[in-house]
């Protein structure tokens, strides 16, 4: 019996952990991979081996890895062209990849260099009929949802984080981890690469987020923010205009160019809501928008609409959460 | 140094129209214009021109209209501009866009850098640049925020992977992307806007790159993606419940509601 094809999840290692996201993947994987018909396997490059057990127990049949400290760093050159020398070899269906910033400058390089197709930033997926990937996509600024299929194997895409939930751990689940070995392990044109500075803002996974934007004067502001957002236990964000104009850094962006987020509660202060705007936070559970403009489009999107003077608005706020 | 950039014609994104019930924009409501992330790309070409004295090419893949953006580029500094255009092209995803790029590159002759914007706000895929990159088989380094160093065997720039901010250094050739925080386009002057109206630009069809292709095919027949079927998401459509200032009050009860309903107040 010939065994069975794969669908393999390529996974992000950063910062001494495995990307969140890959979680997520294992869950969707399971059911695509059912579906189709397929076992599910997890690709690992990293400096230092660690216990994989997590992976298995979240739905890997199977855990490829390499092991090098040239993994160290995010070297997209090193990285494809091992990965395109597994693959070369690998009896693989479907490859999903997450869509950080890594995951999109990489898949690119493994789909060109397989000439297959690629799907970037995937909001959901399916499995057809005949077993084909459906691979879902918004485009057009948000406006249509598109199904892309490919005629090429592997069929590849790139999801976005916080799509899907992490399933459940079983621990009782069996599976196989393989050693792979790295093949190349010098990039010549790559002189140095050092990390810099953490990004220590994380407004992606933020329960509370508490945005500013045009209607917040200056940069000392967003202080006021700052404090509701520590009182809730929140993050701060903002539009892109305010981080344009020099008023916050663009970590905290919310938008198309920005970060996507999907929060229990959005508050957006003196933002207007234009489309890209609210590509980024369309899908908070509940918005909140306060802004002196009756007719501001946030208000056709928001939950609850206050049309008062942030200014005042906030300390209040604040005066009474305090008590 | 030779720098080429790779720009693109997109719709005006914030002004078109979009005709949900066909699931596709109204190419005919809005103009075109150059991919604002591109003038991103132009720009850190000129800059490094103004330093170094390089010379740029710019590259688009297009219809003929997509001269006009060529021209713009022109007028914004640029020595040379190519426009790869060929029926054949059609309905190209990003390999066959990525392959035939590629391969018009190496139609246009030796290169140290190229430069391509993030993304475009049509495709919004951000693929096209690594992927010309792999057709090239050279390094790329997407995300670029910024140009640490640069002298005529070494380029030092700043990106953003894995949740933090690294510097990278690469000898030439090398492919970058990059995001609007690299800088900020300056307009053209209106001389530099005339000068560029009577600019050349040079076209490439399938027959001039042909021999360069890495792929079988190009355009619709040679891309390995398809739109099967495109829908229009239901519009989240939110009950707002709207306060005047003078319901502050009940606003902020029904916060308070919500904080506590969603186990988020603080104890
Ligand atoms: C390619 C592209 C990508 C983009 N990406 C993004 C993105 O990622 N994120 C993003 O946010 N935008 C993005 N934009 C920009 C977007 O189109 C808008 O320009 C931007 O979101 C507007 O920001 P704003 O709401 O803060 O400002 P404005 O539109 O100026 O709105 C300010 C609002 O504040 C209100 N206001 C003023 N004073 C007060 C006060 N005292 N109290 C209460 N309310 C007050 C006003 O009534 C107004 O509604 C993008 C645009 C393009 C073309
Ligand atoms: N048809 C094209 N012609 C020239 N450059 C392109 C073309 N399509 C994409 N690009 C370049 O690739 C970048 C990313 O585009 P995309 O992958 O469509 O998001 C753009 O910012 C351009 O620099």
């Amino acid at each position: 019996m010939a065994a069975k094809k794969e669908l393999l999840i390529l996974a992000e290692y950063s910062q001494n952990k495995i990307h969140p996201v890959v979680f997520e993947l294992l869950n969707k994987g399971q059911k695509l991979a059912e579906k189709a018909d397929l076992n599910l396997s997890v690709l690992l490059l990293l400096p230092k081996k660690i216990d994989f057990s997590e992976l298995i127990a979240h739905g890997a049949d199977k855990v490829y890895y390499m092991e090098d400290p040239v993994f160290a760093n995010p070297d997209e050159f090193i990285y494809k062209e091992n990965i395109l020398s597994f693959l070369a070899k690998a009896q693989i269906e479907i490859v999903l990849t997450g869509a950080t910033n890594f995951g999109r400058s990489l898949a690119p390089r493994i789909a060109a260099g397989l000439k297959t197709g690629l799907t970037a930033d995937c909001t959901a997926l399916d499995i057809d009929e005949a077993g084909n990937l459906i691979q879902i996509r918004p485009a057009f600024s948000e406006n249509i949802l598109a199904h892309i299929k490919s005629d090429s194997r592997p069929q590849m895409a790139t999801i976005r984080y916080q799509e899907f939930k992490k399933g459940t751990a079983d621990r009782s689940r069996q599976g196989e981890i393989i050693a792979l070995e790295t093949k190349i392990k010098d990039n010549p044109n790559l002189k140095d690469i050092k990390k810099l500075s953490d990004r220590e803002i994380n407004i992606a996974e933020a329960d509370i987020i508490v945005a500013g934007g045009s209607g917040v004067k200056n940069g000392e502001d967003f202080k006021l923010l700052k404090e509701l957002a520590d009182l809730l236990g929140g993050q701060l964000a903002a539009s892109r205009d305010v981080v344009d104009a020099g008023l916050i850094a663009k970590e905290y962006q919310v938008g198309y160019s920005g970060q996507r987020v999907k929060p229990k509660l959005y508050f957006a202060f003196g933002i207007s809501g234009a489309p890209q705007h609210l590509a980024g936070m369309k899908e908070a559970e509940t918005i909140v928008a306060v802004n002196t403009d009756p007719s501001a489009p946030i208000f056709n999107l928001a939950d609850y609409g206050i049309v008062a003077d942030l200014y005042q608005v906030i300390p209040e706020l604040i005066e009474m959460l305090k008590n | 140094m030779h720098i080429i950039v790779l720009i693109k014609q997109v719709p005006e994104m914030d002004k078109v129209l979009f005709d949900s019930e066909k699931g596709r924009i109204d190419r005919k409501s809005a103009g075109v214009e150059v991919n604002p992330f591109d003038l991103n790309a132009l720009e850190t070409a000129v800059a490094i021109k103004e330093q170094t004295g390089a010379e740029i090419s710019v590259l688009s893949m297009g219809p003929n209209r997509a001269e006009e953006a060529l021209k713009e580029a022109v007028a914004r500094g640029a020595d040379n501009a190519y426009l790869l255009s060929d029926q054949k092209f059609a309905g190209a995803d990003t390999i066959a866009t990525s392959a035939s790029l590629a391969a018009a590159v190496e139609t246009i002759g030796a290169y140290d850098l190229i430069i391509a914007g993030e993304m475009s706000v049509d495709g919004d895929t951000a693929q096209v640049g690594p992927q010309t990159a792999e057709f090239l088989n050279i390094n790329h380094a997407a995300y670029v925020s910024e140009l640490i160093s640069l002298n005529e065997s070494e380029i030092t720039i700043k990106t953003s992977l894995w949740q933090a901010n690294y510097s990278k250094s690469f000898s030439y050739p090398l492919l970058i992307t990059v995001t609007k925080d690299i800088n900020t386009p300056r307009l053209p002057s209106f001389k530099a806007k005339l000068k560029a109206r009577k600019a050349e630009v040079k076209n490439l069809t399938l027959a001039d790159i042909k021999e360069k292709l890495k792929i079988d095919k190009v355009g619709f027949k040679g891309s390995p993606t398809w739109v099967d079927n495109i829908v229009v998401p239901a519009e989240i459509s939110r009950k707002t419940k709207v306060f005047s200032e003078e319901e502050k009050e009940s606003a902020y009860h029904k916060i308070k509601e919500i904080l506590i309903e969603k186990n988020l107040m603080e104890d």
